[in-house]
C-alpha cells in the first residue's frame, strides 16, 4: 500500500506510516508527552526530507494532545492562568523559532544543531528521568521511603521581579519565568518538531515548582497552542507541512494515544517513568552516534 | 511577404535534403507516455523509449551502429554541501554552488559508452554521469569540481534520480531501438527531454531531442501542493482543524467503548 506524499514528493508505504504514528501515539498516551521527539528523527531516517518531518510531526502532535487536553480538563487539571502565559511564550518562541530556521539553513548547519540540540536535551532529560526513577523504584524495594520532596521553585525563578499569584499552581512567581520556558520550548517545536512536554514537565516541576497535579495537564495545553502556531508559521514560511502524512500519522497516533492511555492505567508508575526514560535516553544515543559516526551520505542538496 | 517567405523555405530546404542524399541515416524516437501524472498511487514509472533508423534506401550498411538514448529532467540551480568531521562530529563544511544539476539523468545505451565514442565526444553530447556539465559558480579548482560531481552523482544514483545503463538499449536488425528507463517517486515535476543519438565509428552521426515527457502532479497532488505553496494560511488552518478534529474525535469514539 503506497501513497504519494504531494509535498514531501516521493511514495511512502502507508502501513509503515500509520504504524510509526500508533506506537508514537501509544507512547504519548502512557506518558503524557506529545511524541514528536520520536515522530521527526523516525521519519527522517524513513527518508522524509527533514523540514517536511519536522513541520508535518509538528501537526500531528497537536492531534495527539487534543484528547488529552480534554481529559486534564474534565478533572481540572489544566491551570489556564499558567498555560496562558506559557502559550503566550511559546508563540514568541515560534516565530523566533522560525527566523532561526532560516538563519540556520542559510548558514548550511540546521541538520548539525537539530541534531545537537536533540542528543544534549534528550540526553539530559532522559539521565535525569532515569536517575529518578531509579531512586523510587530502589527506594521501595528497600522498604524505606524517599524523603518526602520539598517541593520549591528554584533560586533564579524567585530573583525574577514581579509576581502574580498562579491557583492551582500553588505558586506565586514572577509571569516572566514560565514566559522564558514557553519561549524556549516554542523555538524547540519549530525547530525540532517536538511539543516540547519532554522538555516542559521537568522544567514545570523542577524549575517552576508548579504542584504535579497540573504539570501534565498545563504542559499539553501548551503544546496544543504551541503546535498549532507551529503549523501555521511552517505553512506559512517553509511551507512544509505535507498534509496527507500529517493525516496519515494523526489516524495512526490518536489511536495509539487512547490505547496507551488504557494502558498506563494498569502500569506502576514507577516503571512507566523508567521505560520512558530508556526510550529518551536510547533515542538520545543514537543520534549522538549519528552525529560522531560518518554518515552514509556526505553529501546534501539544497535547492536555490 | 507570402513570396519571400517561400523564397526562404526555398533556399532552407536543400540542406536537409542535401544531408539525407549524402546518405545520412534518419531517427524516428519515441516514447511510451509523453505525459506522467503524479497522483496518489504513484510510485515511480517506467518509460519506453523505442524508435526506428531509417536508412537511406531502406538499406543497412555495413558494420555496427550504436544508439544512446538520454533523458533530462528539468535543470536548477543548487548547492552541494559537504559534511567533514570537524572536532569529532560530521558537520557540513565546505560547499559548492551548482548554476544548472539536472533534476534527473538517465542514459542507457546499446554498449558502454566509451567503447563507442571518444572521451572528447562524449564530453560534447554529455553521455554519461562523468561527463555532466553543473556549471558550478565562483573560482573553484577543477579537481574540486570533479569531487563534489562525484559526490552528487553518488547520491543520485542512489536516490535513482542518475543512472547509467549500458548495454540496455536493444537494436533489432540494425533497425528498430528500444530501452527502458526507469523513474523513482521523487521524481520532480517538469519537462523531461529525450535524447537519441545513433552513433557509427566512433561518430555521432544522428542526433535527435524532439520528444518531451511532461511530469506533473494532478488532481488532489496538484492541488495540495497549490494550496500549499499559494494559500498557506488557508492550508495551515486546514491542517490545524483536521488534526484538532481527529484527536477529539478519536477521544470521543473511544470514550463510548
Amino acid at each position: 500500500m503506497d501513497i504519494y506524499l504531494p509535498i514531501a514528493g516521493l511514495s511512502v508505504n502507508i502501513v509503515v506510516i500509520i504504524l510509526l504514528g500508533g506506537a508514537v501515539g501509544m507512547l504519548s498516551g502512557m506518558f503524557g508527552v506529545g511524541g514528536g521527539f520520536l515522530t521527526t528523527p523516525l521519519l527522517i531516517f524513513y527518508g522524509i526530507p527533514p523540514t517536511v518531518a519536522a513541520a508535518s510531526a509538528s501537526t500531528q502532535v497537536t492531534g495527539a494532545s487534543v484528547s488529552g487536553v480534554f481529559a486534564h480538563m474534565r478533572r481540572g487539571g489544566v491551570d489556564f492562568h499558567m498555560g496562558a502565559v506559557l502559550v503566550v511564550g511559546g508563540l514568541l518562541g515560534t516565530l523566533f523559532g522560525a527566523v532561526l530556521f532560516e538563519l540556520l539553513e542559510a548558514w548550511g548547519q540546521a541538520d548539525t544543531v537539530i541534531n545537537i540540540l536533540y542528543t544534549v536535551l534528550l540526553g539530559g532529560i532522559g539521565g535525569l528521568m532515569a536517575k529518578d526513577a531509579w531512586q523510587s523504584l530502589s527506594a521501595k524495594r528497600s522498604g524505606k521511603p524517599l524523603p518526602p520532596s520539598k517541593r520549591r521553585h528554584h533560586p533564579l525563578v524567585a530573583s525574577l521581579p514581579g509576581r502574580w499569584r498562579f491557583y492551582r499552581s500553588g505558586l506565586y512567581i514572577s509571569p516572566l519565568a514560565p514566559l522564558i520556558l514557553g519561549f524556549l520550548t516554542g523555538i524547540l517545536t519549530m525547530l525540532l518538531g517536538v511539543g516540547g512536554g519532554f522538555i516542559m514537565v521537568p522544567a514545570m516541576l523542577y524549575i517552576l515548582g508548579m504542584s504535579a497535579n497540573v504539570v501534565v495537564g498545563t504542559s499539553l495545553f501548551q503544546i496544543l497552542f504551541v503546535t498549532m502556531s507551529s503549523t501555521m508559521v511552517h505553512s506559512l514560511t517553509t511551507r512544509a507541512v505535507d498534509i496527507v502524512l500529517a493525516i496519515f500519522l494523526l489516524i495512526g497516533s490518536v489511536t495509539g494515544a487512547q490505547i496507551g492511555a488504557r494502558l498506563a492505567q494498569r502500569m506502576r508508575p514507577d516503571y512507566l517513568r523508567f521505560l520512558l526514560a530508556a526510550i529518551v535516553l536510547i533515542v538520545a544515543l543514537r543520534m549522538a552516534v549519528g552525529l560522531g559516526w560518518q554518515p552514509d551520505e556526505i553529501y546534501t542538496v539544497q535547492f536555490l | 511577404m507570402i513570396i519571400r517567405l517561400l523564397l526562404l523555405l526555398a533556399f532552407l530546404m536543400p540542406l536537409p535534403a542535401l544531408a539525407q542524399s549524402a546518405g545520412e541515416p534518419k531517427l524516428v524516437p519515441d516514447v511510451s507516455q509523453r505525459k506522467i501524472n503524479i497522483q496518489s498511487r504513484f510510485t515511480g514509472a517506467e518509460l519506453l523509449m523505442f524508435g526506428a533508423i531509417i536508412y537511406p534506401r531502406g538499406v543497412a550498411p555495413e558494420g555496427q551502429v550504436d544508439v544512446a538514448v538520454v533523458l533530462r529532467g528539468p535543470t536548477r540551480p543548487i548547492i552541494l554541501r559537504e559534511k567533514q568531521k570537524v572536532a569529532g562530529i560530521w558537520v557540513n563544511a565546505e560547499s559548492i554552488d551548482f548554476r544548472s544539476a539536472p533534476a534527473y539523468y538517465a542514459i542507457a545505451s546499446s554498449r558502454p559508452i566509451e567503447k563507442i565514442v571518444d572521451a572528447r565526444t562524449a564530453a560534447i553530447y554529455e553521455l554519461g554521469l562523468k561527463k555532466l556539465q553543473l556549471s558550478p559558480t565562483g573560482e573553484i579548482q577543477t579537481r574540486e569540481v570533479r569531487r563534489f560531481t562525484n559526490g552528487l552523482v553518488e547520491l543520485n544514483r542512489k536516490g535513482g534520480l542518475f543512472a547509467e545503463a549500458p548495454g540496455e538499449v536493444d537494436i533489432t536488425d540494425q533497425v528498430l531501438y528500444r530501452a527502458r528507463l526507469t523513474l523513482p517517486s521523487s521524481v520532480p515535476e517538469g519537462r523531461y527531454v529525450a535524447e537519441t543519438l545513433l552513433i557509427r565509428d566512433g561518430r555521432v552521426i544522428m542526433a535527435d531531442d524532439s520528444v518531451v515527457v511532461e511530469i506533473s502532479k494532478t488532481g488532489f497532488e496538484r492541488f495540495v501542493t497549490i494550496m500549499a505553496q499559494d494559500y498557506g494560511l488557508l492550508y495551515g488552518a486546514f491542517a490545524v482543524l483536521i488534526s484538532l478534529f481527529l484527536g477529539w474525535f478519536a477521544g470521543y469514539v473511544f470514550g463510548r467503548l
